[in-house]
């Protein structure tokens, strides 16, 4: 069996054992949720509930904002009490509605809230999806029928289907593929029809030898679908690296994907599209892997959106007491959590909590030069000397550099033995060149 | 559950073990095995050089560097290199001082670990090949007793050091005054005169392969120096014999020491993998010039110092092609 890769990339302790051989299992209601209005990449929701209102498991509680929009629906059945600004696990506030969950509501029979998938044309098929509030569940949220429906001017001809799940620690996509195999190839086919593709790639890290299996199991025959191995390493799941991967195309810097004819998306997302067309209810619930050192019992959770993340922590048997920082997402990418109180959001792939022994706390030394940041980088940037231009804020001449090419993958600062907060800088340079730009604009 | 106490930390929340300090410290642990072989052949002599090389390295970097900047293992590197790459019977205050000017002058001036362009040991025993032309060619001949001093070591400085001690040209000094080549086998080995760190080839390679095992050395410097300096010197042996042939040219001197422990310090070498074998190339070629046509023996110091003045430029040209660039400039 050959296995499909990229250059450079990290290794850093996968960590999943944790909870890949856990089986997904439902979380109960807790006795409040908060819905932020804000979870998706693009506009937040507008709110269309007013507090007193009760409301039905899947009624909107924000209906979308325009095309680069989603709704948020009501993720169980309750009463409104209070809008206000609350923590978002990105550690901003956010305008978010409060539900005090209905401990004995009915589950009366309802219409179905989104239609059947048989017989809908294309156009419907995205304004389905939308209004389901389906967006990419691999973390960054972005709304799912947009990419449905790609620019005219290019061909798709692929449609790539992410499963690397190459964040350490998570194993949610790993579950997925594991119990709902057919989901994510109704989800594919769902997809493929709307793109009017004929090929489909699942890229699957070859550590997953369960879910390769499962899906080689599960393919309907009818479809042209590719299940490939992929060779395990970080960040082999960004976008650009997994179409390298499958297609040995290079996105070119700074373009979409649509551009070499290919379209992404996440093996959660295609599951939540089945799931939505299978139940009739829209994206209110996902899997989340609870896990880390630092938690009692750690688990893969299907939970409703809105779950306060202490009411999750508790329901794991809370954490342990070299517990030191809880991230929202793996490890590499994702942003350490401020307050507890925020919420699951529909982009929450994972829920990690740290020991103090992993966090990193270590002294920053001067940069030796030692490249072995340039030996990480997907991308192929010299993060050493971006870093030395961060620190003088030559700002401009970073973005000369292709700064605007780093996807914030953080190889480059988990490699440096100096513990130079690389990607950090760049984060901070991203925002400082874009407020400069806009500066210059006005 | 009770409210843990969490902190809030910058992404990526991992972190690889490896840490500049273990770097250096594991550097200089990989020369200890080195530092014994030169006390086999040197005796006492070669560690009392090195003690005061280094001694007077760690004092200067105490006195003038940033604070705590000891721990970081680096000032120990460059005492430990200067004290190999001298010669075994130097008074020991001149290795003292050069230790200090190295320190001095070559990093702490230049604003500390990573921010200078030459490589420090370098640099101090630059200043002591111009300061003490004498001193720093004297070869004692190895083996002896190993308590037998190498030279007049405790000479008080600038006082006429008296030394009855048996010497004998180096390898490539025997080759460039005399025209006699030295066996490669005693080469190699190391029982040959030179000095106290850069005669025995096999234990030096032996050691760097160990480094660059663990990744803590890029063996792509040292590499393209030594099939440089081979490929350059076997070529002008092949069209003229009186020219050196290349197995001689590549385990005489301090080719080997210099091109493993001086060719990769991460600072004053090109950051990019492509960088670093231009700067092996140049290096080598550099070596061979003043090997053979130059009026020194030895080229291998001078040919790093002046190669770590073109690191930066080296960086500048060599810069990896970003992904997703090369079909850009094609649409262009």
């Amino acid at each position: 069996m050959a296995f499909f890769g990229f250059a450079h990339g990290v290794h850093p302790p996968e960590e999943k054992g944790l909870t890949s051989g856990l089986p997904i299992r439902r979380m109960p209601y807790p006795a409040e949720i908060v819905l932020p209005l804000r979870q998706h990449a693009g506009k937040p929701a507008k709110l269309c509930v007013k507090v007193g209102d009760y409301v039905e498991r899947g009624d909107p509680v924000g209906l979308a904002d325009g095309y680069m929009s989603v709704p948020i629906h009501a993720s169980a059945a309750g009463t409104v009490t209070a809008i206000d600004l609350w923590p978002h696990p990105d550690g901003s506030y956010a305008q978010s509605v409060h539900i005090k969950v209905d401990t004995y509501a009915m589950q009366a029979a309802r219409p179905r809230l989104v239609p059947r998938w048989e017989g809908l044309t294309v156009d419907q098929v995205v304004k389905a999806v939308q209004d389901a509030g389906v967006v990419g569940l691999g973390g960054a949220a972005f709304p799912t029928h947009v990419k449905l429906a790609p620019p005219k001017d290019y061909k798709v001809h692929t449609l790539i289907i992410n499963g690397a799940e190459c964040e350490p620690y998570l194993t949610s996509d790993h579950r997925t593929m594991v119990e709902y195999p057919e989901r994510v190839h109704f989800g594919c086919r769902v997809m493929m029809h709307t793109l009017g593709v004929t090929k489909a790639v699942i890229g699957v890290e070859k550590n997953k030898p369960d879910a390769i299996e499962a899906l080689e199991r599960t393919r309907p025959k009818d479809l042209d679908i590719t299940i490939l191995p992929l060779t395990v390493k970080y960040p082999q799941g960004a976008e650009k690296m997994l179409i390298h991967a499958v297609t040995g195309v290079e996105v070119p810097s700074g373009k979409l994907p649509v551009t070499v004819g290919v379209v992404v998306q996440n093996v959660g997302s295609l599951a939540a599209i089945a799931e939505v067309f299978d139940t009739g209810l829209p994206l209110i619930e996902r899997i989340v892997t609870v896990t880390g050192h630092g938690l009692t019992r750690p688990a893969n959770l299907i939970v409703p959106v809105g779950t306060k993340l202490k009411d999750l922590l508790a329901y794991c048997d809370g954490v342990t007491k070299d517990a030191s920082e809880v991230i929202n997402g793996g490890p590499m990418m994702g942003m350490a959590v401020a307050n507890l109180e925020a919420p699951v959001l529909k982009g929450t792939t994972g829920i990690v909590v740290l020991t103090k022994d992993e966090v990193r706390n270590e002294k920053v030394y001067p940069c030796i030069h030692c490249g072995r940041c340039l030996d990480a980088c997907p991308v192929f940037l010299n993060p050493s000397w971006l870093g030395d231009l961060a620190r003088v804020k030559r700002y401009d001449e970073m973005a000369a550099n292709h700064l605007a090419d780093c996807m914030l993958c953080g190889s480059c600062s988990y490699v440096c033995p100096s513990n130079i907060p690389l990607s950090q800088l760049f984060q901070a340079s991203k925002v400082a060149l874009r407020r400069t730009q806009t500066a210059g604009a006005a | 559950m009770t409210a843990p106490n969490l902190i809030v930390t910058a992404s990526p929340h991992l972190k690889d073990h490896d840490t500049t300090p273990r770097i250096m410290w594991t550097v200089a642990a990989s020369l200890i095995p080195v530092i014994l072989a030169s006390a086999f052949f040197f005796g006492i002599s070669s560690i009392l050089v090195i003690l005061a090389s280094t001694l007077g390295a760690l004092l200067t970097e105490r006195g003038l560097g940033r604070k705590g900047s000891l721990q970081d293992g680096s000032a120990m590197i460059t005492g430990l290199l200067l004290g190999l790459s001298l010669p075994p019977g130097i008074p020991l205050w001149m290795a003292a001082l050069g230790g200090a000017f190295g320190i001095g002058f070559g990093k702490v001036i230049w604003g500390g670990l990573g921010q200078n362009a030459f490589n420090p040991a370098l640099i101090g025993r630059a200043f002591l090949q111009t300061a003490f032309p004498v001193a720093i060619t004297t070869w004692p001949t190895p083996g002896g007793s190993f308590f037998a001093l190498k030279g007049d070591l405790f000479a008080f400085p600038f006082m006429h050091p008296v030394s009855d001690v048996v010497t004998s040209a180096t390898p490539l000094g025997l080759f460039k005054f005399e025209q006699k080549l030295t066996s490669v086998v005693d080469l190699v080995l190391g029982t040959t005169g030179g000095s106290v760190g850069e005669t025995s080839a096999i234990v030096i390679l032996i050691c760097g392969a160990y480094l660059a095992w663990k990744g803590y050395l890029n063996w792509r410097s040292p590499v393209s120096i030594l099939v440089t300096v081979f490929v350059a010197s076997q070529l002008l042996h092949f069209f003229n014999g009186k020219y050196p042939d290349g197995l001689f040219m590549v385990f005489s001197g301090g080719l080997m020491l210099g091109a493993v422990y001086m060719a990769t310090d991460m600072v004053t070498v090109p950051t990019t993998n492509k960088g670093r074998w231009v700067f092996g190339v140049c290096t080598g070629l550099i070596v061979v010039v003043i090997r053979v046509f130059g009026g020194l023996p030895e080229g291998v110091m001078y040919a790093i110092l002046i190669m770590n003045a073109f690191t930066p430029l080296i960086n500048r040209v060599t810069q990896p092609t970003v992904f997703g660039t090369v079909k850009l400039k094609e649409a262009k």
